[in-house]
């Protein structure tokens, strides 16, 4: 009773100013944001921030458009793009694999397990060194990086998730009559998703960051190329928009894991707010 | 509840003039069984027959070995010593289903995959029939997570009955439901069990849930049977019958007396054990 009090006392309050309060509030996280890029273009315009160091937001776009005409931009960016994915689909499948049979036998985690965690503490760029040295400069090197950064998100998150399955269900599935590969199937691989997925979303992130380092160190293309390539000439502008790319990259494979989510796990209460 | 419930014969000459079997239901006979788990003896050289089609109901304090009883039948626990033997059926092997106090519903498949677990495709006109039988026809394509506790419930009992089992197993179903929506689902248990004649083994805390609706309330204590009562009152029962008060009262004050003599031993612990013996 006294619920449905406050909500009329708190909607008469909202409906004093609708559409100014609502516009506020939706304008409100974007004040800082876009005052900073006014200050940027002020102060590179007036000659304060020499393009040397960091080149007009005007200058940047322009470039964007510039190289995206010549299709150089995009080269670049199949190029990474390609490199993240082959990476991702390398480590990360090893990681589901791995993570599926340490959880899945007991003999394969006591035999593996201890092992995969050792190498777990060896911080992936520490490797650089041994990495050129083995695979040189070439695309091996990159793959090997990728896969290695994605490899233990999708490991760890899938033992656990597979560790983590509910007992109770389990048992029923067993009291169904389902066969072993049924019971994978139909209980312990979906019931391990909402974990694995979560390890795919941290390695999501490692790709990124190890692809970045991979091209910077050494490449004939791709995005960490063109922005390294533009150092050499002082080429700021080429420089923020190869930033940006990643950025952008990052922000879409992001946007594509939660979609998966959104997808699969669409039986989760914390995705059902609309039936 | 539609279902005029009259004496067993009644039934039985219901059931022979429509040409049906009397029961589908299989025996079960439990002879010297000992079970222990984590070291401590659960059942001890434990007996006890169940005739075909019978509702028993089980009842005793927590950690009595009660719900260990129901999942040894169904092979949950394998017990150490003696034996757990199943009557025959018309055709192939007794199917013996359990319901838990937990619905455990696969919350990745819609209620009616989750009723046709395990089934091929062509069940799901019966799976379908089923559910509309427990009233829930309408929530066919919902998620399991925005059904209500007892809507749950009702999904498992479904489930369990698309196999159309000659022994259904109650462990604690409606423990976790609120008084009216247990009084509903005792009701449909009761529907269901009385139509299609299955055997029923119920394991309850509630001595007045036993009585509305078993055959035969037992009591097991310190591993053993510790009082085997038969119930020949009427179906439908109410609570608000004069017998049935005699009954409750006499049931619930055999176990409370052996509480009584006990007092020093906790419940707490008690508790805790029939949680590891989960």
């Amino acid at each position: 009773m006294s619920g449905k009090v406050m909500s009329e006392i708190q909607r008469r309050t909202i409906t004093t100013s609708p559409s100014l309060q609502a516009i506020g509030s939706r304008a409100l996280p974007w004040v800082v944001p876009v005052a900073l890029l006014g200050v940027w273009q002020w102060s590179s315009s007036n000659g304060t921030l020499p393009s040397r160091f960091l080149p007009a937001p005007k200058a940047v776009v322009t470039t964007f458009i510039e190289l995206s005409r010549s299709g150089e931009l995009w080269m670049h960016v199949r190029v990474s793009t390609i490199r993240a994915l082959s990476g991702f689909a390398v480590g990360g499948g090893l990681g589901l694999l791995l993570g599926l049979l340490t959880g899945s036998f007991r003999w394969a985690e006591t035999l593996l397990d201890t092992t995969l965690q050792m190498i777990r503490n060896i911080p992936a760029l520490a490797l650089i060194p041994l990495v050129i040295l083995w695979f040189g400069i070439d695309e091996s090197a990159k793959l090997f990086l990728v896969a290695l950064g994605v490899f233990f998100p999708v490991y760890i998150n899938t033992f656990h998730g597979i560790q983590s399955v509910d007992r109770g269900l389990l048992e029923m599935g067993r009291t169904y009559g389902l066969s072993r590969w049924a019971l994978y199937r139909e209980v312990i691989l979906p019931g391990a998703l909402p974990s694995i997925l979560i390890g795919v979303r941290f390695s999501l992130g490692f790709m990124w960051v190890m692809l970045i380092v991979a091209e910077t160190i050494s490449a004939r293309s791709g995005i960490g190329y063109m922005t390294m390539n533009a150092r050499e000439f002082m080429q700021t502008d080429v420089m923020v928009v190869g930033i940006l790319l990643y950025a952008l990259l990052g922000k879409i494979a992001d946007l594509l894991s939660k979609g998966l989510e959104r997808y699969w796990l669409r039986w989760h209460p914390a995705y059902q707010a609309a039936r | 509840m539609s279902t005029v419930f009259a004496s067993r014969e009644a039934l039985t000459r219901k059931m022979l003039a429509e040409g049906r079997q009397y029961s589908r239901g299989v025996s079960v006979s439990i002879s010297d069984v000992s079970i222990a788990l984590g070291g401590r003896t659960v059942l001890e050289k434990f007996n006890v027959e169940i005739a075909a089609g019978e509702f028993v109901a089980i009842v005793g304090r927590s950690g009595c070995g009660k719900s260990t009883l129901l999942r040894s039948i169904v092979g949950l626990e394998t017990p150490q010593t003696g034996s757990i033997a199943l009557g025959t059926v018309a055709q192939g092997k007794p199917d013996v289903r359990i319901m838990f106090q937990d619905s455990r519903l696969l919350p990745w498949k819609r209620v009616l995959q989750n009723v046709t677990l395990g089934l091929e495709p062509s069940f799901i006109p019966h799976a379908t029939k089923i559910l509309d039988q427990v009233g829930l026809a309408d929530r066919a394509n919902d998620w399991p997570a925005i059904l209500s506790g007892g809507q749950r419930q009702r999904v498992a009992l479904a489930r369990a009955l698309v196999h159309d089992p000659s022994l259904l197993l109650l462990d604690e179903p409606l423990g976790a439901l609120d008084a009216l929506t247990r009084i509903e689902m005792q009701e449909l248990i009761e529907t269901v069990w009385w139509n299609r004649g299955f055997t029923a083994v119920l394991v309850t805390h509630d001595v007045a849930e036993a009585i509305t609706l078993a055959d035969r309330v037992i009591l097991i204590e310190g591993g053993l049977v510790a009082l085997d009562e038969f119930i020949h009152l009427p179906r439908p029962r109410t609570r608000g019958n004069a017998r049935f008060a005699v009954l409750e009262d006499r049931i619930l004050g055999r176990v409370l007396q052996h509480r009584s003599i006990e007092t020093n031993e906790p419940v707490a612990d008690a508790v805790n054990e029939e949680a590891d013996a989960h």
